[in-house]
């Protein structure tokens, strides 16, 4: 047994996949907590899977992750305009972003497929909104699993009963208000909530138009091969035993070399607020690198992270990365077959130039439409190969130093 | 969308896009950007939506406008045309016209940390062959200013931090994945042989020994027998100091310095040759500059001629390198260092003057090496264009190769960010340029 576990980093070594100047760089059984040193069986390798086709933009995660963390303000408060999207990027003080990006594109196979106010079991009685393609919600909330399914809301609760009282009837427009209430017998309460008509429910909606949303939370991705981690010269990021890579913040020295390491653009150097005193908020670690710890405190014990946690929709799912991985395909599988044009999975592949990472998208569009980078690649992967050229030029100086004192004495 | 039509700008149209609203809040991205952008284009609008502080950044330089149209005077500005000219006609998407890859938060502490580790470095080298040569002179000032260099050099680091007093974090670790490790235990070996050869020069000079009471005057015997021992052990990490720099900088995703990561050694030791080398030529008697002369015009030519190459490999992001300020900054670095090399080798030894004049234009020049390519990096960090494109035709590349039989199973709709590093030479559209390592 010993011996076999002995063998164990030797038969890695031998993998065909990686060349003399992989060195640095691997995608390994274990995962990268293994690699790191936390023993042959640390946890299951958490992560995030966001689904960008279900977020509706609402920056829960955002506001979440600030709460949760304490992270301060970034910047002040300006109008980007870029849509709906006013924290711009990721940074020191924004570990998640929520981006908008409007398009003239159709929605493909796209459709709301909600139901309201109707047990799931009266699917075929309810109310469709009024554009929506009937029949293709079963093929794409199969998918989603306990994500999509919109049955518990008037499920049986204990206490009072409420089940007859439809709290989004208001919502519906009056056209298709349905006769018969969903339960025989009990009467609908009208809340009084304020009530509008649905876009295409007015007269003079016109054509539908060929318009989208895309609506994409951004993270930091804890790379297999972070190349932060791989640069920081003081050990202050280092890999956990979830296989996510965290900034201890009482070590890190604000050099910024993990700034340009990082292939995603997501970790940044915290500048601070000069007016304020440096006890304050706004000037909490400043001057230090700062990103996304995936909530390790949360981590910790047993808790889901904030973004996921706050996330209403699901769009952030947090988990096992096996587990996401398969969940991942199945419904980039699914809204494929649904005709969903350009349906792709972003930094998930373990092959990939950052070795699969540990927070992958699925993404509606191309990665640069999103503002990811199309290609990324870790480039300590390059390392050993400039450690060698660096070499030849320290040669080559010595030896021109050489030539200029014996082939030089003038 | 099957990536044949990724290309294609109507199908990509946003409607943020041609807001013009949003372009009227940025007309000096389009009055400034868009006609420099040649053959390269963001796909309509996007780069007109960047956040005002994004676009102030980037049109920072204020004469950037004017390049455009007045690309074809002057030789050196045709070759970096023609370069351009090579790279197909390509748009990009960009959410925004962010940047993707953030650049580093360094400022003007670092280029001047590069050209005074450079100027160490070559100096600490000099100063030894001169103590071996018998050179007093240009020993002793070859010692002086490589003391003197490499303590403003440290300051500038440790200045440079976002935490300065936890500087000392550095020396916890010890990573060969992280060049900034590396070179922090490299110059902390450096530092000590350095300052005590630097150190006894200076005691010489002001004659320490002279006003120490007598029971100490071994202290500076002391000194004097050290620092030759010191100033070797110095010289022997100084080829070390001068080329890791370069390894520091290519070893990020910032796009204009990892793209140049097969040249840029070359480039940097030719750069400290010929500053330390010039600062000789300026600072010791004719008499004894015969090989710093010698070092200068080495080191001169190499960082010319290997600088020419590194823009030939670097494919589109050597536009980073043309463009803007760092486009002065590297046109002057190349007339400074080809004025300064060609004059000390034909006049600088006839008269102090000619001596003095182009060492100072080495010198010039390697500051305007160091400052340029650092600011094209940043440049081309900030710019998405320099990030996406040449990433976005690795990819399609490749998905082309795998739609052409490799592995036709492959959904092509599937994102697969990045092959290992290797399969990279295989596939990629800059292929040749990997397999050309080390010509220089």
């Amino acid at each position: 047994m010993s011996l076999l576990t002995n063998l164990k980093p030797f038969a890695r070594r031998l993998d065909p996949r990686r060349g003399s100047d992989q060195a640095f760089t691997s995608v390994e059984p274990g995962g990268p907590a293994v690699r790191a040193g936390w023993g042959e069986e640390p946890p299951p390798r958490k992560g995030f899977f966001t689904d960008t086709s279900i977020c509706i933009g609402c920056k829960a995660c955002e506001v979440a992750c600030k709460e949760w963390n304490g992270v301060p303000q970034d910047g002040i408060f300006e109008l980007l305009g870029s849509s709906y999207d006013n924290t711009g990027a990721l940074g020191a003080s924004t570990w998640r972003h929520v981006e908008f990006i409007e398009q003239r594109k159709p929605l493909g196979g796209q459709t709301t497929g909600v139901t309201i106010g109707v047990p799931e079991t009266a699917v075929g009685a309810g109310v469709q909104l009024p554009d929506s393609g009937a029949g293709s919600f079963g093929a794409t909330a199969s998918s989603f699993g306990s994500v999509g399914s919109f049955d518990t809301i008037p499920g049986p609760v204990s206490g009072p009963d409420h089940s007859g009282i439809d709290l989004f009837g208001s919502l519906k427009p009056e056209p298709v208000r349905q006769p018969e209430p969903v339960k025989a017998g009990t009467p609908m309460v009208d809340l009084g909530m304020p009530s509008f008509d649905l876009p295409s429910a007015s007269p003079d909606a016109g054509e539908r138009t060929e318009f989208r949303w895309l609506m994409a939370s951004n993270v930091c991705k804890h790379c297999t091969n972070a190349g932060c981690l791989d640069v920081c010269p003081t050990g202050a990021l280092f890999r956990t035993e979830f296989g996510t890579v965290v900034v201890q913040d009482d070590v890190c020295n604000g050099c910024g070399y993990c700034v340009a390491g990082c292939p995603f653009g997501v970790i940044d150097r915290r500048i601070g607020d000069k007016n304020q005193p440096k006890d304050a908020i706004a000037n909490k670690n400043a001057g230090i690198a700062q990103k996304c710890t995936l909530c390790y405190d949360r981590l910790g014990e047993g808790l889901t992270p904030a973004c996921a946690q706050a996330c209403p929709t699901q769009s952030i799912q947090f988990g096992d990365v096996d587990e996401l991985r398969e969940r991942a395909n199945v419904r980039l599988a699914d809204l494929q077959a649904a005709g969903v044009a350009g349906a792709q999975l972003y930094a998930e592949d373990p092959d990939g130039g950052v070795g699969g990472a540990g927070a992958f998208f699925l993404l509606l569009d191309e990665p640069e439409v999103y503002g990811f980078p199309p290609d990324p690649i870790v480039t300590t992967a390059d390392l050993p190969r400039m450690w060698k050229n660096a070499g030849f030029a320290a040669l080559g100086l010595a030896a021109a130093v050489t030539t200029a004192f014996v082939g030089g004495r003038r | 969308m099957s990536p044949g039509e990724s290309g294609d700008p109507h199908e990509d149209n946003q409607i943020g896009q041609q807001d013009p609203g949003s372009k009227a809040a940025n007309p000096e991205r389009h009055d400034g950007e868009r006609p420099r952008d040649g053959a390269i284009r963001a796909v309509p609008g996007t780069e007109g939506q960047a956040s005002a502080s994004a676009t102030t950044r980037r049109t920072g330089g204020g004469g950037r406008g004017t390049r455009g149209p007045g690309r074809k005077g002057g030789g050196r500005r045709r070759k970096g045309r023609a370069e351009e000219l090579m790279v197909p006609d390509a748009t990009f998407t960009s959410y925004y016209g962010r940047q993707v890859v953030k650049p580093t938060p360094w400022e003007s502490d670092i280029p001047f940390y590069l050209f005074a580790g450079g100027l160490a470095g070559g100096s600490s080298l000099l100063g030894m062959g001169a103590d071996l040569t018998g050179r007093p002179h240009l020993r002793r000032n070859a010692r002086i200013t490589a003391t003197v260099a490499l303590s403003a050099s440290m300051l500038a680091l440790v200045h440079d931090l976002g935490r300065p007093t936890k500087f000392y974090n550095m020396l916890r670790v010890f990573k060969p994945t992280s060049p900034m490790s590396v070179g922090t235990w490299v110059l902390t070996a450096y530092a000590p042989g350095n300052v005590v050869a630097g150190a006894s020069e200076v005691a010489r000079l002001l004659d320490v020994q002279r006003f120490l009471p007598t029971r100490l005057k071994f202290l500076s015997g002391l000194l004097d027998w050290a620092a030759r021992p010191g100033g070797i052990e110095a010289a022997l990490l100084a080829p070390a100091v001068a080329s890791y720099t370069a390894v520091l900088l290519t070893d990020t995703s910032t796009p204009a310095w990892h793209e140049a990561h097969r040249e840029l050694p070359f480039v940097f030791v030719g750069s400290a040759a010929a500053a330390s080398g010039g600062l000789g030529m300026v600072t010791a008697p004719l008499a004894e500059t015969g090989p710093a002369r010698m070092l200068a015009v080495i080191g001169a030519t190499v960082e010319l001629v290997v600088e020419h190459q590194m823009e030939k490999s670097m494919g589109f992001t050597a536009g980073a390198l043309h463009e803007g300020t760092p486009g002065k900054l590297m046109r002057a670095s190349k007339i400074l260092t080809a004025v300064g090399g060609a004059s000390a080798l034909l006049l600088g030894r006839r008269h102090r003057a000619f001596a003095v004049a182009s060492g100072l234009a080495l010198v010039a020049g390697s500051v305007c090496t160091r400052f340029g390519v650092f600011e094209a990096g940043q440049e081309s960090a900030r710019d998405p264009k320099y990030t996406v494109v040449p990433q976005r035709e690795r990819l399609n590349a490749r998905r082309a190769a795998e739609a052409a039989g490799q592995d036709p199973g492959a959904t092509p709709t599937s994102v697969r960010p990045g092959p290992p590093a290797d399969d990279l030479q295989t596939t990629s559209p800059t292929a040749e340029h990997t397999t050309q390592e080390n010509t220089a």
